[in-house]
């Protein structure tokens, strides 16, 4: 019998610190057998349990997309017991992954769609996982126009620099990154928090969803913006975390009313949200 | 399917018998209460019990216990892997158990053997375990099975019925592994008119003893956010110290945690019961805790046996009555008041 409980072996192939207070660390993960990464068959949205031996585990949002090949990259906020370890792991280093775990965002109800993706802070790992995706040569025609609102509190706290300013190059998305404030001189992109600027670039709701990634606050005021732009609560998608030690439905805890977060969730839609208990 | 009767004065030499087959565990009386152990001698075992303290889910779901083991050493080119650790899995009879806490151990199947994901060790138990039931002639005060679609001689989650009939023992086997269990026994006479008449009566004198004491169907039927968003929470939680004891001696509470335990260069990763009762429980590295609050707590536990639990599987309430949560509560919490509230026409919101 498989044990849903036993991590694969990954060494760590590679760590990029993300952002400028070091919190924010991408863990570039190779699987040791070929056989366990045959297995690790995953969609955006799912996420994984890695696993530190003698330390624990945590559940993380899986970063890369399907259609990259070869390794799996988690980025980690600094928060715990498992994740202040991990900050301090090195390259080379022997450590689990556990997963995939959850549903994915609706893949098969978003082809054809026009696709808003909105994110804040760290919240982004998922959302940089679809956007990979849907943008990869061999999707990107499956899917309608691509608009993104990311938001972070200043420019060093932007994940994934490299890659946004590559996608602000692109003529198949649409990308606004905000930041709330900066005394940069040369920030050449949004100021404001991610509900104005939304507001402000108002994506159509016309055949569209909107998959919304961040902070409860910026949740909180983003929704009626969306609400006003159009997107009803069946076309509001959006990702819970909650404290997770199986992963699989089994240890009890992460539970909404009758929902397991990690098996039945992560990803709700806010029409699904309001049939259920808020306990979140 | 078949059954047989054995005179109690020959009991002791059949379970002698079994035991050198295959381990054998059961209600043992251990200082103040029972507890199931492994019988060592066939005078262990006490069928004269009420039930026991603790449910007899640890036999199943232990307490604590290793899942997997590594090794830290520098120099060891497995150091960091996990390793599954060695278990026994021998064929084992458990004799004596309530027909109540076997029919528990159904309603976590649900939990732990579903068609997506199945626990390795949980399903294991399961499938090399017999599982030989004694009826409850008398069901104590706090007993309430008959409400919870189970009752003292329910034969759904064992293997054999055994009904203690005065001078000896009926055993009716309901299971191939039931089957397999008698035809193993080294005695067994035929049941006569008169045993199976006694045990009949025996029966509808347990189950009229308790009727219905509320409704299922009722609890079932009431919207779950009205449940959720009741006034009657607040009344139920004040008394409540959180201490968990209900949710570690009750059958059907499962949630278990994991944790990694280090000595020197070795170590292992091991689950434990956890509760919900606990803040613990849903506390997140942000520092959120989403039931932070113990009404949120309570309620939790009471809405996931009696609400939740039934909608998600479509069956019955996650609980089968044995009462040890409304025995051992130091607040006088009761269960059965709590489904009477839930049960209600009309819930009043807060």
């Amino acid at each position: 019998m498989n044990n849903p409980y036993l991590p694969y072996p990954v060494r760590i192939e590679s760590i990029v610190t993300e952002t400028e207070d070091h919190n924010q660390k991408t863990f570039k993960l190779v699987f040791l057998r070929p056989e366990d990464e045959a297995k690790f068959v995953y969609m955006p949205g799912q996420f994984a349990e890695l696993s530190v031996a003698g330390v624990g585990e945590v559940p993380i949002g899986i970063a890369t997309s399907p259609t990259e090949k070869g390794f799996i990259s988690f980025t980690v906020n600094k928060v715990g017991k498992v994740t202040s370890h991990l900050h301090n792991m090195e390259e080379g280093e022997i450590m689990g992954v556990r997963g995939p775990m959850g549903n994915s965002f609706p893949w098969d109800v978003l082809e054809g769609k026009n696709v808003v993706i909105i994110g804040g802070g760290f919240a982004f790992t998922t959302l940089r996982s679809s956007i990979v995706y849907m943008l990869h040569p061999e999707n990107r025609s499956r899917f309608g126009d691509i608009t993104v609102v990311y938001g972070a509190r200043s420019p060093g706290l932007l994940l994934y620099k490299e890659e946004l300013a590559a996608w602000e190059r692109r003529e198949d998305i649409r990308m606004h990154i905000t930041v709330d404030a900066t005394t940069d001189p040369n920030w050449k992109y949004n100021v404001g928090f991610v509900p104005a600027v939304t507001k402000e670039k108002a994506p159509s709701a016309d055949n569209s969803y909107a998959i919304i990634c961040g902070p409860p606050i910026m949740i909180k005021f983003t929704l009626p913006v969306l609400t006003e732009l159009g997107f009803p609560p069946e076309r509001i998608i959006s990702s819970l975390e909650m404290r997770m030690k199986c992963g699989i439905g089994i240890c009890g805890r992460c539970n909404i009313g009758t929902e397991y977060v990690c098996k039945d969730g992560p990803v709700f839609t806010l029409a699904q949200l309001s049939r259920l208990p808020n306990e979140y | 399917m078949s059954e047989i009767y054995i005179a109690k004065d020959k009991f002791p030499s059949v379970l002698g018998q079994l035991m050198g087959k295959c381990p054998v565990f059961g209600p043992v009386l251990q200082g103040k209460f029972h507890e199931f152990g492994r019988l060592e001698r066939p005078e262990d075992v006490d069928l004269g019990y009420g039930n026991t303290r603790l449910s007899p889910k640890a036999l199943f779901h232990p307490q604590a216990e290793k899942m997997f083991d590594f090794s830290l050493s520098k120099g060891d080119p497995e150091a960091g892997i996990l390793k599954e650790t060695p278990k026994d899995f021998r064929p084992r009879v458990i004799l004596g158990i309530r027909p109540c806490d076997a029919r528990a151990f159904q309603l976590d199947d649900r939990n732990f053997d579903t068609d997506s994901v199945r626990d390795p060790w949980w399903v294991r138990r399961r499938e090399t375990t017999t599982l030989v039931g004694l009826a409850c002639n008398t069901p104590g005060s706090t007993c309430f099975c008959t409400s919870v679609g189970t009752g003292p001689f329910d034969k759904t989650g064992l293997d054999v019925l055994m009904v203690d009939v005065g001078e000896g023992y009926l055993f009716q086997a309901s299971t191939k592994k039931g089957e397999e269990f008698l035809a193993g026994l080294s005695a067994g006479e035929a049941v006569s008119g008169s045993v199976a008449e006694k045990a009949d009566a025996l029966k509808k004198g347990a189950e009229g003893s308790m009727g219905t004491q509320f409704s299922v169907d009722a609890i079932v039927q009431n919207p779950t956010l009205d449940l959720f968003n009741a006034a009657f929470w607040d009344e139920v939680q004040f008394s409540c110290i959180n201490c968990g004891t209900c949710t570690f001696v009750c059958p059907t509470c499962w949630c278990f945690d994991i944790q990694d335990e280090v000595y020197q260069e070795k170590g292992s990763r091991i689950r434990l019961w956890d509760s919900c009762m606990f803040p613990l429980f849903t506390f997140h590295g942000s520092g959120h805790n989403p039931r932070s609050q113990k009404l949120q707590r309570v309620r939790q536990r009471f809405m996931h046996k009696l609400k939740y639990y039934p909608e998600k599987y479509k069956g019955g309430v996650a609980c089968v009555g044995c009462g040890r949560c409304v025995r051992q509560c130091p607040v006088n919490i009761d269960i059965r008041h709590v489904a009477r509230l839930m049960s209600a026409s009309c819930v009043c919101p807060t």
